[in-house]
């Protein structure tokens, strides 16, 4: 039986078979745990417990999901244009590398209140720029960027490490990173923030570009579901013959969606660069571009969907760093595993139930006859 | 000839009693049908070809003679009824069954692999050996007596993609004679030959006949039916309608089968003639289309159309129309020659767009709705405004005005019937006629001036049509003037003022709608006629 | 003189050391696009046959029987693949990334669950690694100038499976140009339709085609952990499965073109290592970072069309969707 063609209600497609994808990758992580020795529950509970248990937990594991958000709205941007953008990786790198210019240059001379809305900018407008070639190599010279964008993860990295061994090394020191920025220009950590309303929360990495990341998530909402060019950008990325006769031009929609993912992802760098580090390091992206792609397909490439799957992921790598605290067995890479196992699932595999959930759907409800 | 069985009788007649089956028939189909979801695309088809005749089956369409075929080479399985190959229940479930069978195709597109050469094509699937070099010896041997037997000359060593139409059927034709097929079918073989190319493959098509293979031709060219067939099928609807010896039919008749009789006789025509000052609206001038694979489209098209009249264009699909249509509504742009578009010139140096278009109050209802006219996965309210959001009323400042376009589409909705009338539903989830009347809703509402209509009742129920129709003559008659593009004879005839006929991205004939004569109309599609004004 | 020749040689032999795994993958993402299947998993599939080598050789003593353990754990990833994108017509992009993050997570939490060494596994004896052989008369031939010093130099001393990635392209150009195997691969990464109508099965090839990836990339990554290497690095394949990648796009999907773009790159590193910190006449200190990019570079250059044209198989992506 062909069961592609049947429609489901929106609650099963959206809802049920996601939560049913995502049970089948964490019942395979689960038999890793066992595998190596380790019980999933008492896993499960510890991870929990990291993540949710204490203020501190909390605030990490909100820390790593400001940077999922980011990176999973940058992939699914992308996506409704129906482009597949893998270089989230280089694209924060760069915007990285925006910042710490940025900084580096004025920290001394502009106030804050100045520097950190020219900082955002300019992790904004460098990572649209390394985005913007693989998408106008796409739109004009026929490259894919899905190849592309993997290329310039590549030379990104390299770029830096050459910039940061060369040139913007801080004289007089070994490891590869700049000198750390005026702490008067920093972005204010969440605890800073509480404090000035009177409020006293742990001190951790969450700073304020949390809420930028919720800002963003709005912005990226009433873009695509609300403006004339969001709206531009569905219909190019749904059916590109639609979009030519409607009298908008695909290529211009390719280039910008890949400018805009560039410059989510590039926000990245404002919460490791200019909310943690506060000096430009290597490696900093250390893999959430890639996340992001697991954070888009389970969100379903919606604003909400993607702060949810950011959560997740929050308590996953959060939960991870403390259960490979906990039991000495388990490092902190479970995290990566599991990641790669919702991606094959909630992904490459994300019709691999759907059959199954048919067949049951019309068990229970039977197709109505359509008179010929 | 041997062909007691075929039913001269209108409605469908078994062929053959259904239980029993007769070793003189290479192919007896007995009550195949076919449906997919609500569409039946084959009902109760019986047919019988006696061995060593070239049959015809000719249909409109969509009259279900791709889905018989596909059945027949195994793509799809019929939902009931048994196929006979030989005087044995043969089931077919994949090609690989059908190859078992003796059946070859050569499919409308050619299922050729570009880069491989003539032979290495042929091979492809039936390689003897598990090396290239000695199947390829075996092959070149065995090809080199097919194409002897049968004059089917092609370069064994030339790249398909590199070859000429012809040589790739040809080519087609040598891989299923090479899989030793006793029955060959041909899928509009024709359609995309020159005539000097389509009577080559007429002579091979006759030598093959005579080595005693058993053809089957399915067509939309009458002319080709008379010349070459013995026998000849009409299906229609889904139906097979008639069976009848080639040597007893004529074309007049096939051509009446295969349109059925009219739905209504009503008729739109102007009952006054247009008045002599009426402004010319559309204006071609020697317009020409070459793809972008250098394949002529469209050549020397000269037409009119004035504010106050419908002119139709007829003619079977794929001879230029769409095409037509796309350059007028500024999709793509001419590569030679002009048009004038209310006012405007429009050539390939100076191309116009689809926004300016509409801005011109150029107005258009594509012929494939679900590839251009709505996004799919847009609810109602979005693909109403699809083209239309440079409308200030649609976005203020960039911000769609969602609640002007739920409101302005739930007033189309409501004056077209659109059912169920729910902005919010996903433009999927309609049926074709709904989908079909927002479409025409959308562009109706802007009152155009010049309205470009492509198939505009394809896959619409029937209660729809008359809607339809109705609404595109009071455009007409609100002086919008409309170009009217569509392969139903009988919506043409319905609505048309004048009526230009289409073949081969060629105007071949201009009739006044009054003294349009379905037969003829038909006979001219098929460039059959003679006689008639060009 | 004779200091810049032994230089040279000792480049070249580097370069094919480097470009070993390179080569591997490269045939092996050969066959999988060829059938029209995207791998991006190379990286991922190499990593854990790193792994497994590594382990199975340190546990067993052998270094075949790591060898084995390798290919079979990259083709058990080839098939997981395989059934994503041909069994459930999965986004094969999507499907490989997701086998690049597992490879890279699982080979690490294994590794430090079973050898509690940091995610390496343990150092292997030299005779459980496949060490350099010397070609016969590699030693008397030595002292013959330039061609003999050429042949016990850069010729000989190589571990087996050097010489196997040397030969796997002879292999791949014979297989997918002369048999039929190769022809009906060809076909269905360029026209599935057209096979399937010609009688042939479009998924059984295209698993065929991903297995034997499956099993080249095993083959690549054991001589990682235990031939170049005497134990599994934590990510230890850097990369090297996206620089096959784009040494395959950069020879146009064929097999002896592949082949010399991987020794390019790989020669690109080799005497990236050498140039370190080292002045070059006229243009000064060539950055080592740029020579390690340039293979991403050049490769977004030409599919970018400005030197000459990277036409992939026509299908590949694509899955196949029988029914209309």
């Amino acid at each position: 039986m062909n069961t592609s063609n049947i429609e489901l209600p929106a609650w099963l497609e959206v809802v049920v078979i996601p939560i049913l994808n995502i049970i089948m990758a964490l019942f395979f992580a689960g038999l890793i745990m066992l595998a190596i020795g380790v019980n999933p529950f008492e896993a499960v509970r510890i991870m929990l417990n990291g993540a949710f248990g204490y203020q501190e937990g909390l605030g990490y594991t909100l820390y790593y999901t400001t940077n999922f958000i980011f990176t999973g709205l940058a992939v699914a941007v992308a996506f409704h244009a129906s482009l597949f953008n893998i270089g989230g990786e280089g694209q924060a790198y760069i915007g990285g590398l925006g910042v710490g210019l940025v900084f580096l240059a004025l920290d001394s001379v502009l106030p804050a209140l100045l520097l950190i809305p020219i900082g955002i900018a300019a992790a904004a407008i460098f990572g649209a720029a390394w985005a913007f070639i693989p998408g106008w190599l796409q739109a004009y010279r026929g490259s894919h960027v899905v190849i592309t964008t993997i290329m310039f993860n590549f030379i990104a990295s390299a770029l830096m490490v050459y910039l940061l061994v060369n040139v913007l090394i801080k004289p007089g020191q070994m490891s590869p990173e700049s000198r750390y920025f005026e702490e008067s220009s920093w972005l204010p950590q969440m605890h800073d923030a509480f404090a000035w309303f009177g409020l006293s929360i742990t001190k951790t990495p969450l700073n304020l570009s949390f809420v930028l990341a919720l800002i963003c998530c709005v912005l990226v909402w009433i873009y695509i579901w609300r403006t004339r060019w969001g709206y531009e950008l569905r219909t190019a990325g749904f059916s590109e013959s639609a979009a030519v006769y409607a009298g908008i031009k695909p290529r211009r929609v390719v280039v910008s969606a890949m400018c805009i993912s560039g410059a989510l992802a590039g926000m990245v760098a404002v919460n490791e660069i200019m909310g943690v580090h506060h000096r430009l390091i290597m490696n900093f992206p250390a893999g959430y571009g890639f996340t992001g792609i697991a954070v888009a397909l389970m969100g379903r490439n919606h604003p909400v969907g993607v702060i949810m799957a950011s959560l997740l992921f929050g308590v996953l790598y959060q939960g991870g760093a403390e259960l490979a605290f906990e039991i000495p067995k388990i490092t902190r890479e479970m995290v990566v595993a599991v990641q790669g196992l919702i991606i094959l699932f909630s992904g490459a595999l994300a019709l691999m139930l759907r059959p199954w959930v048919v067949r049951l759907y019309l068990m229970v409800r039977p197709v109505r006859e359509v008179s010929a | 000839m041997v062909n007691e069985p075929i039913s001269t009788a209108e409605t469908s007649v078994p062929a053959v009693a259904s239980t029993t089956s007769d070793s003189r028939y290479a192919i007896e189909l007995k009550k195949i049908s076919k449906r997919f979801g609500a569409v039946r695309a084959n009902q109760d088809i019986d047919l019988a070809v006696s061995k060593g005749t070239i049959h015809g089956i000719v249909g409109e369409n969509g009259a279900g003679k791709s889905t018989l075929m596909s059945i027949l080479y195994g793509f799809y399985q019929a939902d009931s009824g048994d196929v006979y190959i030989n005087g044995r229940k043969t089931l077919i479930k994949n090609s690989r069954d059908a190859i078992a069978a003796g059946i070859g195709m050569v499919h409308q597109h050619f299922m050729l692999v570009d880069p491989f050469t003539v032979l290495e094509n042929v091979m492809l699937g039936a390689e003897e050996h598990a090396l290239i070099s000695r199947s390829a010896t075996d092959a070149r041997r065995e090809l080199l007596r097919l194409s002897d037997t049968y004059q089917l000359t092609v370069e064994l060593d030339q790249p398909v993609g590199e070859l000429q139409v012809g040589e790739q059927q040809r080519t087609e034709i040598l891989k299923a004679l090479y899989r030793k097929a006793d029955i060959l079918i041909l899928d509009e073989p024709t359609g995309v030959l020159t005539p000097q190319e389509a009577d080559q493959l007429f002579e091979v098509l006759k030598s093959l006949k005579h080595q005693g293979v058993t053809v089957i031709l399915i067509t939309h060219k009458l002319r080709e039916i008379m010349d070459i067939t013995d026998t000849v099928s009409v299906l229609r609807q889904g139906q097979m309608v008639a069976h009848r010896n080639t040597s007893d039919t004529s074309m007049q008749e096939l051509a009446e089968l295969m349109v059925g009789r009219a739905l209504t006789e009503t008729n739109h025509q102007r009952s006054t003639p247009l008045p002599t000052d009426a402004e010319t609206r559309i204006k071609t001038n020697n317009l020409g289309v070459v793809d972008e694979h250098g394949k002529t489209r469209l050549t020397e098209i000269n037409l009119e159309v004035k504010s106050g009249e419908i002119l139709g264009i007829a003619g079977v699909a794929g001879n230029g129309q769409s095409k037509l249509l796309e350059v007028l509504a500024g999709i793509s742009s001419p590569t030679t020659g002009e048009f004038m578009m209310n006012g405007h010139e429009v050539t390939r140096d100076k191309p116009m767009g689809p926004l300016k278009m509409r801005q011109l109050r150029v107005h258009h209802v594509p012929e494939d709705r679900l590839k251009l006219g709505l996004v799919k996965a847009f609810t109602a309210a979005e693909s109403s405004v699809l083209g239309y959001l440079y409308k200030e009323k649609f976005t203020w400042r960039g911000l769609l005005q969602l609640h002007n376009i739920k409101k302005m589409c739930a007033r189309l909705m409501e004056g077209f019937d659109v059912r169920p009338g729910n902005p919010k539903l996903k433009s999927a989830s309609f049926s074709g006629g709904n989908q079909q009347k927002l479409i025409l809703a959308r562009e109706l509402d802007k009152s155009p001036e010049v309205l470009l209509v492509g198939q505009p009742t394809r896959g619409v129920d029937i209660g729809a049509i008359e809607m339809i129709h109705q609404k595109i003559v009071d455009m007409r008659d609100g002086g919008c003037a409309v170009l009217l593009v569509s392969v139903e004879l009988d919506e043409i005839m319905a609505l048309s003022d004048r009526i230009v006929v289409m073949y081969e991205g060629r105007i071949v004939a201009e009739v006044n709608g009054r003294d349009a004569d379905k037969t003829m109309l038909g006979l001219m599609m098929a460039n059959a006629h003679t006689g008639a004004a060009a | 003189m004779l200091d810049t020749l032994s230089t040279v040689y000792a480049t070249i032999d580097a370069t094919f050391r480097v470009s070993t795994p390179l080569i591997l993958c490269a045939m092996a993402g050969l066959f999988s696009e060829r059938s029209g299947i995207v791998d991006i998993s190379l990286e991922g599939k190499m990593l854990a046959a790193a792994f497994a080598a590594g382990s199975v050789a340190a546990v067993t003593g052998s270094a075949w029987a790591g060898l084995g353990v390798a290919i079979l754990t990259s083709i058990a990833l080839a098939l997981v693949h395989g059934f994503a994108c041909i069994t459930h017509r999965g986004n094969q992009v999507v499907s490989g990334l997701a086998i690049n993050i597992l490879a890279s997570g699982l080979t690490v939490v294994l590794g430090i669950a079973w050898f509690k060494t940091g995610g390496q596994t343990p150092s292997l004896e030299n005779s459980a690694r496949f060490m350099p052989i010397e070609l016969p008369l590699a030693g008397a031939l030595s002292d013959v100038p330039i061609i003999g010093q050429f042949y016990s130099d850069v010729v000989s001393g190589h571990s087996v499976l050097v010489y196997v990635a040397l030969l796997s392209v002879l292999v791949t150009w014979w297989v997918v140009y002369q048999t039929r195997f190769g022809l009906r691969l060809r076909a269905v990464g360029e026209n599935p339709l057209a096979v399937d109508t010609a009688g042939l099965s479009v998924s059984r090839l295209r698993f065929a085609a991903v297995a034997i990836c499956g099993g080249l990339c095993g083959i690549a990554g054991a001589y990682l952990s235990i031939s170049q290497n005497a134990s599994f690095v934590r990510e230890m394949t850097a990369g090297q499965g996206y620089i096959a990648l784009a040494a395959l796009i950069f020879g146009k999907w064929r097999p002896l073109p592949a082949m010399l773009a991987c020794l390019m790159f790989g020669f690109l590193d080799a005497v990236a290592i050498r140039l370190q910190g080292v002045p070059m006449p006229y243009i000064g200190e060539v950055p080592v970072q740029l020579i390690q990019a340039l293979p991403y570079v050049l490769t977004v250059v030409l599919l970018a069309g400005f030197i000459g044209r990277a036409i992939a198989p026509r299908a590949v992506g694509v899955p196949f969707v029988k029914e209309r």
